[in-house]
């Protein structure tokens, strides 16, 4: 399963980072997405794959690691307020230069 | 504490002056005064002690870990210095208010002078020596400031970064000497520093560390060859000039040397340094100082030379030099800050600073001619007035000492010629501007300027002539306390009578006054010289060709490496974490070697990631299909959330599947504005390295998420995990690192939102933007924008929804759940009700949902809960918990972390609404115009 998971955080990290070297800005807010996933389920990660031990008291003998998922939430959270910056930059770079280009002009 | 608040008063009252002032001039000249006298009144208990010989050491804990503490030192120099700054800015207040034009801020000035003050009285109040660099630091920023005070001025611009760059640079190179001294001494206490003098001068380093604090003084104190700022500095307003460029800050590079006299003097190296600068500066500066037509610049000239004096006499380093070096400290400040006030009052009455059109202003302005003269003949060394008292002690050492060396009779030739060029340049200054014919086109007809612009002039002249007629009576106790306060030791035998005899010095002095005579009535053939030299040897075209240079080479190398592509950029971005990552990597043991047993691979799972890998390929491969893209993006985060579930962290999964929904939403909404393809315009070569970029970054992440994995795991969650029920109140641990263990990081995070939420709204003001009209086969969008069976049941779902979002906040501490997640829950269900309903018939019904009062009580209902632990006496955000039970509800528990995490709620509900209901608000508004021209 540690393969499975290893595998899936690169394939959204290298996706993301494809992405991220693309020339519109829609693109990139997408590559920064799915990139933010890969990073995410990363830190997830460091507290090792746990099945069935969630971590909340008097449920469970041995809970999950607590701390890479309390920092995961707030990523998360996070994550999302910096792709709603990102992409209502673009839409103002859209508005104000007439193209979507990562660098504001037509190349 | 008295120290600190001297230190402080300037500090304080200058924002106070600056808003007084504003409202009237008189009443904010009085308030700096009144803050010059509180300052004095602070230092004034302690005064009898310290002229008894005592030194007052206050002591407040700053980082003891670091040595650096804020000690503070009150002895006989600091005193004196004390004195000069409170005294002298005293008077240069007065005399700024008739100075300075009416349309000039009087409140800028008095408010600069002031944070000026007080960091010099800093300096000169410090015992720790980081302390005393801090104060240096602020007076360079203060001067910077104060010479930019004609901002339109660009000549005053240039010439306060000169200075800035230059003092700026001295700091640093003394910060350095003052790390090596504090390295020698063990300390970077002045008490212990003085003590371990005879270490220090035996130390290996001694000569480096020497010469980086010398760097800092003599810039400071315009030094050859850093004089040439101080020129430059001129452009700032008159009081500023008298105030810091001759009588204050420009001492402070010699008070460093009197500070440190004791400890780093007694060396060949100090006295071929510092004297060989000093008698160097002296005589170069005196004699450009003669062919200045500028008056200010002659008078900038004239401190740098007389500052080459007081320098020399430190290096000298016998204790009599250093007690006339104090003493001629002393005289300078009085009669230069007056002799600057004068000149300012004939810039003010002329219009004009040129000697060669200021001309035959005895007529005009007698009173004034007076007090300049007195002045003058103490610049120039005269009997009878403070200077030439202190210049005679300076020859007396000369010969002195100069009859001890090897070629001494240089010493006393070199000081006699700086004598009579000293002398010649003020007789200058009084010839030209007060007699030699009749004044040449003058802007202005001068006349006798206001009764009290002349009072602080007077003061000086004053003090000058007493100090030069009965020194015993008026110098004499403080120039004792602070020599010995700058010897540390006995004071040595001096007289400050007017008459010692036909000594050599007299006669030094009768050259000096008939050879300056001689050197002006003979100055044609001088000045036709300096003409024919001048602008040969800049020392500030020189800066300014190496400032140009430094700035060319690094817009270069910015060039080089910022092309203006983002993409080129990322890509170097990514390449260059890259490489460190596999750098990282390449030295350790194996890392996938010992690996433990491993958690067995379901179908589901198999099949699951199947799925997410063919979407996120697809939307990568496909990306240029913006919908499909974003769409399978969508699906990627949808099977993260049930990764989350599937490995015990429900908590992450709510939060997960809820952003998903609303990141999709605000993507749609924003791709209605933006083309719905990318065009293609990668070449192959972009793509394959882009590509081969991607994989490399997957590969290496793939292994080190892996190589994680497999380690032993080592955590610092069993405190959490102990304490979650016992100190947090709550058994889902999550949310009680959230709330309480870590709730300091969660205001943080919740104030990003916030900003987060300002910003967008501030990028979606005034924006302009034109919608989609038809679809990708060219069809005209469905006008019906809001289907009335959605609409009906979204309106039936908001209660419920609410209910549940209600339900998930109040379970949070104890079950998945929380703020956060209940807050996204909210957002959704309101974020329906605008989608489906339209943004105006949701606002009519719900105007409790206004944005921006949501983030500001969130944040300020997390930021009261956690002061109210300050009211208990615990520490800042320390949570309380109880157990309460009320009649049906039965027993129930509340936490104070359960506030906290309601302000988590309201901003996160703010935030989210902010940032989508804005985007909303701006699509229905254009939709309406469309639908309109489509009905047409």
């Amino acid at each position: 399963m540690e393969i499975l998971i290893a595998l899936i955080i690169g394939l959204l990290s290298g996706c993301g980072v494809y992405l991220l070297l693309q020339a519109r800005t829609f693109s990139v807010v997408l590559g920064l997405t799915l990139l933010s996933y890969g990073i995410n389920l990363f830190l997830f990660a460091t507290g090792r794959l746990v099945i069935g031990q969630p971590p909340v008291l008097s449920a469970v003998s041995s809970p999950a690691d607590p701390l890479p998922q309390a920092l995961v939430l707030t990523a998360i959270v996070i994550g999302f307020a910096m792709t709603a910056f990102a992409i209502m930059l673009s839409l103002r770079a859209q508005a104000e230069l007439g193209n979507d280009h990562v660098d504001g002009e037509q190349p | 504490m008295s120290l600190m608040l001297a230190i402080l008063t300037p500090f304080c009252g200058a924002p106070l002056t600056f808003w007084i002032a504003r409202r009237s001039r008189k009443w904010g000249t009085f308030t700096a005064l009144g803050v010059c006298l509180l300052a004095a009144l602070c230092l004034a208990p302690m005064a009898p002690a310290i002229y008894g010989g005592a030194a007052s050491i206050q002591y407040l804990s700053w980082i003891p870990a670091a040595g650096i503490d804020l000690t503070l030192r009150f002895d006989g120099l600091g005193l004196l210095f004390a004195q000069m700054i409170l005294g002298i800015g005293a008077l240069v207040i007065i005399y700024a208010c008739y100075y300075l034009s009416e349309k000039d801020s009087l409140g800028r000035l008095y408010a600069l002078l002031l944070l000026f003050m007080g960091a010099m009285l800093g300096v000169v109040l410090a015992e720790n020596l980081i302390i005393l660099l801090v104060f240096w630091e602020l007076t360079s920023l203060a001067s910077f400031m104060l010479i930019a005070y004609w901002r339109h001025d660009s000549e005053a611009r240039r010439g306060a970064q000169l200075a800035l760059v230059i003092t700026g640079a001295g700091g640093m190179a003394l910060l350095a000497g003052f790390v090596l001294l504090g390295q020698m001494a063990g300390s970077f206490e002045l008490t212990t520093i003085l003590l371990r003098g005879d270490a220090i001068r035996a130390a290996d380093n001694y000569p480096l560390m020497l010469l980086l604090i010398l760097l800092g003084a003599f810039t400071k104190s315009a030094q050859f060859p850093f004089h040439f700022w101080l020129p430059r500095a001129m452009a700032a307003p008159t009081p500023v000039s008298a105030y810091l460029h001759s009588a204050t800050m420009v001492k402070a590079g010699v008070f460093l040397l009197a500070r440190l006299f004791p400890v780093l003097s007694g060396t060949l190296f100090w006295s071929w340094w510092v004297g060989g600068i000093g008698l160097i500066t002296l005589l170069l500066a005196a004699v450009i100082a003669l062919f200045k037509h500028d008056l200010k610049g002659l008078l900038a000239y004239s401190t740098i030379s007389h500052l080459g004096l007081i320098v020399a006499l430190f290096g000298i380093g016998t204790p009599l030099a250093a007690v006339a070096g104090v003493f001629h400290l002393i005289n300078h400040a009085i009669f230069k800050a007056g002799l600057f006030m004068s000149v300012g009052i004939i810039d003010h009455e002329c219009g004009t600073r040129d000697m060669r059109r200021i001309n035959g202003l005895w007529h005009s302005m007698p009173h004034t001619a007076i007090l300049a003269m007195v002045a003058t003949a103490a610049m120039a060394g005269v009997p009878l007035v403070n200077g030439f008292l202190s210049k005679e002690m300076f020859f007396a050492e000369a010969v002195s000492v100069g009859g001890q060396m090897r070629f001494g009779w240089f010493l006393p030739a070199i000081v006699t010629l700086a004598g009579i060029f000293a002398v010649a340049y003020s007789l200058r200054f009084i010839h030209d501007v007060f007699f030699n014919g009749e004044p040449v086109n003058l802007p202005k007809i001068p006349h006798e300027p206001p009764r009290f612009m002349k009072i602080p002039v007077e003061i000086l002249v004053l003090l000058c002539l007493l100090i030069g007629i009965v020194p015993q009576y008026s110098v004499e106790p403080i120039l004792d306390v602070a020599a010995g306060a700058v010897l540390q030791g006995p004071l040595p035998e001096h007289d400050l009578a007017i008459w010692h005899g036909f000594s050599p010095a007299l006669f030094m002095s009768l050259i000096a006054l008939v050879g300056g005579l001689l050197i002006y009535l003979g100055r044609q053939p001088l000045f036709a010289l300096h003409t024919h030299l001048e602008g040969r040897l800049d020392g500030r075209k020189i800066f300014e060709a190496l400032l140009a240079k430094i700035l060319a080479g690094a817009a270069h190398i910015t060039n080089f490496i910022d092309r203006s592509s983002l993409q080129q950029q990322v890509s170097l971005l990514v390449g260059a974490t890259l490489c460190l990552g596999v750098a990282g990597m390449l030295p350790g043991p194996g890392v996938l070697t010992n690996l433990p047993a491993l958690l067995p691979v379901d179908a589901v799972s198999l099949i699951m990631t199947l799925v997410l890998a063919a979407a996120a390929l697809r939307a990568t491969i496909g990306h240029r299909q913006r919908l499909t893209a974003l769409i399978l993006t969508g699906a990627v985060g949808l099977i993260m959330t049930l990764i989350f579930v599937k490995f015990s962290a429900p908590d992450l999964a709510l939060t997960q599947l809820a952003v998903e929904v609303v990141t999709l939403i605000l993507l749609l909404l924003a791709l209605y504005f933006l083309p719905q393809k990318s065009p293609k315009e990668s070449s192959p070569a972009r793509r394959w390295r882009d590509g081969l970029l991607a994989l490399l970054v997957g590969s290496g992440m793939s292994l080190l998420a892996f190589a994680v994995m497999t380690r032993r795991s080592t955590t610092i969650s069993d405190y959490f995990i102990a304490n979650s029920i016992g100190g947090g109140g709550g058994h889902n641990i999550v949310n009680v690192i959230l709330v309480d263990f870590r709730g300091f990081d969660t205001l943080g995070e919740i104030s990003v939102l916030a900003i987060a939420a300002l910003g967008i709204f501030a990028l979606m003001q005034n924006l302009k933007l034109k919608g989609l009209e038809q679809d990708a086969q060219g069809r005209p969008f469905d006008p019906d924008k809001y289907p009335l069976i959605m609409a009906t049941f979204s309106r039936l779902l908001l209660p419920l929804a609410l209910l549940v979002s209600v339900y998930i906040f109040l379970r949070g501490h104890n079950l998945p759940g929380g703020g956060f997640i209940a807050g996204l829950v909210t957002a959704i269900a309101l974020i329906l009700q605008y989608l489906t309903n339209g943004v105006v018939w949701t606002k009519k019904r719900l105007p409790a949902a206004q944005t921006h009062p949501l983030i500001v009580w969130g944040l300020l209902v997390a930021m009261l809960t956690g002061l109210g632990s300050w009211l208990f006496g615990r520490p800042f955000l320390t949570s309380a918990f109880g157990h309460w039970s009320l009649p049906l509800v039965g027993e129930f528990e509340l936490a104070s972390a359960m506030a906290f995490d309601l302000g988590v709620y309201l901003v996160v509900v703010g935030a989210t609404l902010l940032i989508l209901i804005n985007l909303g608000l701006f699509r229905s508004s254009t939709a309406v115009r469309e639908k309109k021209t489509w009905k047409s």
